[in-house]
């Protein structure tokens, strides 16, 4: 078997406290890696873009930012939405007003005003907990809908009430604007994903994910190992909001080019993130992937099985996406509440030992 | 040990040979209150350092209210808490922690979704100083922090000898093995006094002693001073220098371990007295 912990001696902490403490499981994702960086680019065309990979590599900075918060922290958030809507807002509001900056910069600092607003949002969390959290936030993805709809200074008075990305390059290549090819959309969006990543993973095996962790499995005791409750809820809410406000540029700037919020940011927003770290799982950085790989691709799968294969009409097909995404979330949270990633772990447990069990 | 010493606070050596020294910490006419229920009414003691200090009495006698006290969750309506030598204004739990005070709780307080190993690695907390942006990064100061505080814990591990379950998520261990690991959690923030409320609750008698032995080698190796509260009275007796007893949120008796075995109000509290 190439999948074995036996053998697989570590010498040190660094070795044993690093990301994939496994040979086999490091080699995969360099190799993984090395596709989506070096393969995927020249085979990509504009129906893989723009149906399957620009969507899942965003929603999967998404999913991370929403799992740092709920899956890690503990905390519930309906209100991913609205966060998502002020990157995009904060991304257009900077590339507007200066042309000039890298629209690079810009995501960053659009995830950053995110993450600003997210903590301001998340002052209530240190009162309220759970359900009443959720309806806190849910008023945050209300207001900041309503807020964006009803300013005209953050849509530049435009007639329309949308805002449109203006034609931006990054060293050279369009990646924003109508006449983006496909491959600067998804290298623009893999770059922002690895990066969050591996900053999400860092932050998450460290002292501060640690903390978050405390806060979500037994606050008490957590504020009596010397945690500040107030500080671990904060960081939470900041950094999950800098990674869905970059989400929210990006899916804005890059993905759609033009974007009404009601539309594009709604409750329905919300739900979809929020489905995508229950399914994949919470609490795990490879949930937050398998998640918005998941909710990504049913949709697609589904209209190839029933579309085109059974040729079934397309609206009955549409409903039965609901269908079936409602009743995965109901098995998944009865069966196995710790999602795909759970799935993936128990086979590697079992992969590690067989084929002798015991 | 000799009765006359406890009233000097001169320090002294007992007679396993573990040096007691000043006081450490002081609680002086504490009382507590909850709207109209007094949980706790005008007590004083102190703990000095190096000593195992024992709270008793019978149920809802305060003794609970009393070691959250001294770990910040509640704050006395009357009285004053002296820590080293300086008065304690009143705190929030998690500064209380940084002053080198650990607990445990009486009905297992850790974190079941992480494994032993993050768990008393939470422990450490106090002791790393690498910021948000530096964790993100990992490379350089926050690896090597991580590392360092890593071989403390793996102290902390084969002190308890807990290194078979350490990366073991917490959820599925055992009572007993739970215990052990909370005492391990507290340990890893090196406290200098350490709160264990009710250790050997619904412990068999072998993970009883093994718990004593813990507590024991604790303070002896590591000079941790311990406030514990217990209801076995034979493990009482046998691990504590002195002993507080309390009674409905009265203090009836301080001493050592034979003094208060002779004292007649703690008699009385324990077997009842004819009201008549």
């Amino acid at each position: 078997m190439l999948y074995r912990e036996a053998g697989d001696f570590k010498t040190s902490y660094q070795d044993d406290s690093q990301t994939f403490p496994i040979t086999f499981d490091r080699y995969r994702y360099y190799a993984v890696l090395a596709i989506a960086f070096g393969i995927i680019p020249f085979l990509i065309n504009d129906y893989w873009a723009s149906s399957i990979l620009v969507p899942f590599l965003i929603y999967s900075i998404a999913a991370i930012g929403l799992n740092i918060l709920t899956g890690y922290c503990g905390q519930v958030s309906l209100g991913t939405g609205g966060f998502m809507a002020v990157g995009a807002y904060a991304c257009y509001k900077l590339m507007t007003a200066f042309p000039d900056v890298s629209i690079a910069i810009h995501v960053v600092l659009a995830g950053g005003i995110t993450a600003l607003v997210g903590m301001a949002f998340g002052l209530p969390s240190l009162r309220i907990k759970g359900f009443y959290l959720a309806v806190a936030t849910l008023a945050a993805q209300f207001f900041l809908v309503w807020l964006f709809n009803k300013v005209s200074w953050f849509y530049n008075y435009s007639a329309s009430g949308q805002i449109t990305a203006p034609d931006r390059f990054v060293f050279g290549y369009q990646v924003t604007g109508a006449e983006t090819t496909a491959v600067a959309k998804y290298m623009i969006c893999l770059v922002f994903l690895t990066i969050a990543a591996l900053i999400a993973r860092n932050l998450t095996r460290g002292m501060l994910g640690r903390q978050w962790m405390a806060i979500r499995d037994m606050d008490i005791a957590a504020e009596i190992i010397g945690v500040n409750p107030l500080k671990a809820k904060l960081t939470a809410f900041g950094w999950s909001s800098f990674f869905i406000g970059i989400a929210g540029a990006l899916f804005f700037a890059v993905y759609l080019g033009a974007v009404e919020v009601g539309e594009a940011f709604g409750i329905q927003k919300s739900f979809l993130v929020l489905f995508m770290i229950i399914i994949g799982g919470l609490g795990s950085i490879f949930g937050s992937f398998a998640g918005a790989a998941f909710m990504v691709l049913l949709p697609v799968v589904l209209k190839l099985v029933g579309v085109d294969l059974f040729g079934f009409p397309t609206d009955i097909v549409a409903h039965f996406q609901l269908v079936i995404v409602g009743g995965l979330i109901i098995l998944f949270l009865v069966a196995e509440p710790h999602g795909l990633a759970q799935l993936w772990r128990v086979a590697k447990e079992k992969l590690r030992l067989w084929p002798f069990p015991y | 040990m000799a009765n006359s010493m406890k009233d000097t606070y001169e320090p002294y050596v007992t007679e396993d040979g573990r040096q007691i020294g000043g006081v450490l910490m002081e609680m002086k006419n504490i009382t507590l209150r909850f709207g109209g229920v007094v949980a706790i009414k005008d007590i004083s003691f102190d703990i000095r350092e190096g000593e195992v200090r024992a709270i008793i009495g019978p149920n809802g006698a305060g003794k609970s209210s009393m070691l959250n006290v001294i770990s910040g969750f509640y704050n006395p309506q009357e009285g004053e808490v002296f820590y080293k030598g300086e008065k304690r204004p009143p705190m929030r739990p998690y500064q209380v922690a940084r002053l080198g005070i650990a607990r445990t709780f009486q009905n297992i307080a850790l974190f079941d979704g992480m494994s032993v190993l993050d768990n008393i690695m939470t422990g450490r907390l106090n002791h790393m100083k690498a910021g948000m942006w530096k964790q993100a990064i990992w490379k350089g100061a926050a690896e090597r922090e991580e590392t360092e505080n890593r071989e403390a814990v793996e102290k902390v591990i084969d002190f308890l000898e807990i290194q078979a379950i350490r990366k073991t998520p917490v959820g599925r261990l055992p009572y007993g093995l739970k215990k052990r690991v909370e005492l391990a959690r507290a340990l890893a923030a090196e406290p200098s006094l350490l709160l264990l409320d009710e250790p050997m609750a619904g412990m068999n008698v072998e993970e009883k002693e093994d718990m004593s032995r813990f507590i024991l080698d604790v303070n002896d190796e590591f000079g941790t001073t311990i406030a514990l509260i217990e209801h076995d009275m034979g493990v009482v007796m046998d691990l504590s220098d002195r002993v507080v007893v309390m009674d409905y949120g009265k203090k009836i008796g301080d001493g050592t371990p034979d003094e208060v075995r002779n004292n007649q109000d703690v008699i009385d509290a324990y077997l009842g007295v004819s009201h008549d």
